[in-house]
């Protein structure tokens, strides 16, 4: 019973961090209409500036708001040189460009940083915490806590303020809303540049417990798909819960399906993915949208 | 009194096509003009000339000021409210949202909070579904909302596509009833493209007719409904 607890202690653990990426991948798609497979990279390469100022001697929490406003930067940056261009394009056009962004991500952050493995510091005491029989990390913790405080930013950013409320409308109705005076590639820009910078945050959480690394995203932005998928894209609740039941999902049929362990673990994140689809395509919490074609 | 909108010599292009072949008109302030033609006939590039939405040559004026090398949304900031052919209703915002989207461009709140209450006495039954999903609402439903939404802006000139398309003749009766109501109470100018042209004849005060792309003949309502052409062409008796 004990290691059952532990063990879903843990899955929420690890689910929060899949939750903070997932985040960021379902404010791209409800600020832009658009799904950006390079979300984790560019959140990876986020964590490399922040580990370069914290060589620096820079202190952690400046680091950590530096980094989340360079990624800001980075991404109204990508989203103008990039971007923009295809913006017109069909959709899997600028999935492939995203899909391009993700490669050069990695190897312009394995060009400067190499790919040698960096530890990179949390902000957050590393004794555990004992709560009864179950031992859980002071990171953890925090690093759930720092998801949930996002969870509700992004939430009261595009439930009551304007510019939200713009966001939501340019994504949906680019045509409409220009007509009500919304500069909707301005708005796009900004998606991407808060998307970004949410994806630093997961980042700089993500790092202490894999280790910095060019790649380091990879298996977890599958998880953080699988994550938006379960809860639904056009739902940010949904994806912080679709993470915690991937993360424990993840974890209980890791321990008690032999033959999956750990070698198998991320074939349960694709199986999520595959039977959401199948099953209920808008996810737990999602809208159904209807287009015409 | 000094025209509120001046058109001049306006063509306009979909890519390589060209639509429009020299559209000239003016409007009077407080008034409303309907633009009559065959489908095609470009009564709808008009209005989309007007926002910028496509491209254009020629000289549109609105209120003196040249706004033919203006943006979309410069153009709406000046008060030019376009509601467009299909409604171009949000459907995954609320009702409300939905209208606080048309009042983007202004910065006075206390005026914003105002048009809500108007809007909502306009058309009572977007008040009893502000917090439903747009998406939800009936056809006619929408369109009110597609008028509330251009109301929302406190236009000066308000340009409306088809507002009949698609809905039951009770409900585009009290559609129009309400534009009327609209452009009296607050003198909003109306420019008005509509399939309907008895329905456009009889709440409009002005009309001209084109034919692709082209103006044809231009003058009151009146006029243009006792023209034998018209008649036999548009309004079919």
């Amino acid at each position: 019973m004990d290691i059952f607890l532990q063990q879903v202690v843990s899955g929420i653990a690890t689910g929060g961090i899949y939750a903070s990426l997932a985040l960021a991948l379902v404010m791209i798609y409800q600020a832009t209409d658009v799904v950006n497979f390079a979300q984790g990279e560019m959140a990876m390469f986020s964590t490399y500036l922040a580990w370069s100022m914290l060589n620096a001697g820079v202190p952690y929490w400046v680091t950590f708001f530096a980094t989340v406003a360079l990624a800001f930067l980075l991404g109204l940056v990508i989203e103008r040189l990039v971007i923009r261009p295809v913006e017109s394009a069909p959709i899997l056009s600028i999935v492939i460009v995203t899909l391009g962004l993700l490669v050069i991500h990695n190897s312009i952050a394995g060009w400067i940083w190499s790919y040698i493995q960096k530890p990179f510091p949390s902000p957050f005491p590393s004794r555990p915490v004992h709560m009864g029989p179950i031992i859980v990390g002071a990171h953890d913790i925090g690093e759930i806590s720092v998801t949930l405080i996002v969870l509700l930013l992004l939430f009261a950013f595009f439930r009551y303020t304007p510019v939200g409320l713009a966001m939501r409308a340019a994504a949906h109705n680019p045509v409409s809303s220009r007509l009500s005076g919304i500069r909707v590639s301005r708005m796009l820009m900004l998606g991407w540049g808060l998307a970004a910078a949410f994806g630093a945050v997961a980042g700089m959480m993500v790092a202490p417990i894999v280790t910095l690394e060019p790649n380091m995203m990879g298996g977890i932005q599958i998880y953080a798909f699988a994550a938006a998928t379960l809860g639904g894209f056009t739902s940010p609740g949904g994806a912080v819960l679709g993470g915690i039941i991937v993360g424990v999902a993840e974890n209980l049929v890791g321990t008690y399906v032999r033959f999956i362990g750990t070698e198998l673990k991320l074939t349960v994140a694709l199986a999520i993915i595959i039977i959401v689809l199948l099953v209920r395509p808008r996810g737990l919490f999602g809208r159904a949208v209807v287009r015409r074609v | 009194m000094s025209a509120i909108l001046e058109v001049e010599n306006l063509q306009a292009w979909y890519g390589r096509t060209q639509a429009l072949h020299g559209v000239s008109f003016s409007m009077e302030p407080r008034g409303i003009t309907t633009i009559l033609g065959a489908n095609g006939a470009g009564k709808t590039t008009t209005l989309r000339a007007i926002s910028a939405m496509i491209r254009t040559a020629g000289t549109i004026r609105f209120d003196g000021a040249r706004i033919d090398r203006k943006a979309t949304e410069d153009i709406v900031a000046l008060g030019v409210a376009h509601v467009p052919q299909g409604r171009g209703t949000f459907m995954e915002l609320t009702v409300e949202e939905n209208l606080r989207v048309g009042a983007w461009a202004r910065r006075d709140r206390s005026g914003v909070a105002e048009d809500f209450d108007r809007v909502y006495r306009l058309f009572p039954v977007l008040l009893q579904r502000r917090r439903q999903l747009a998406g939800t609402l009936s056809g006619g439903e929408q369109q009110m909302l597609a008028v509330g939404r251009g109301l929302m802006l406190r236009p000066r000139l308000l340009l409306l596509d088809e507002p009949s398309l698609g809905l039951a003749p009770l409900v585009v009766q009290e559609i129009f009833a309400i534009l009327r109501r609209i452009n009296q109470e607050s003198g909003v100018t109306i420019l008005l493209v509509e399939q309907n042209a008895r329905l456009a004849l009889a709440l409009a005060d002005r009309a001209f007719l084109i034919e692709t792309g082209r103006v044809v003949m231009s003058g009151a309502s009146a006029e243009l409904t006792s023209d034998d052409a018209i008649r036999r062409a548009y309004l079919g008796y």
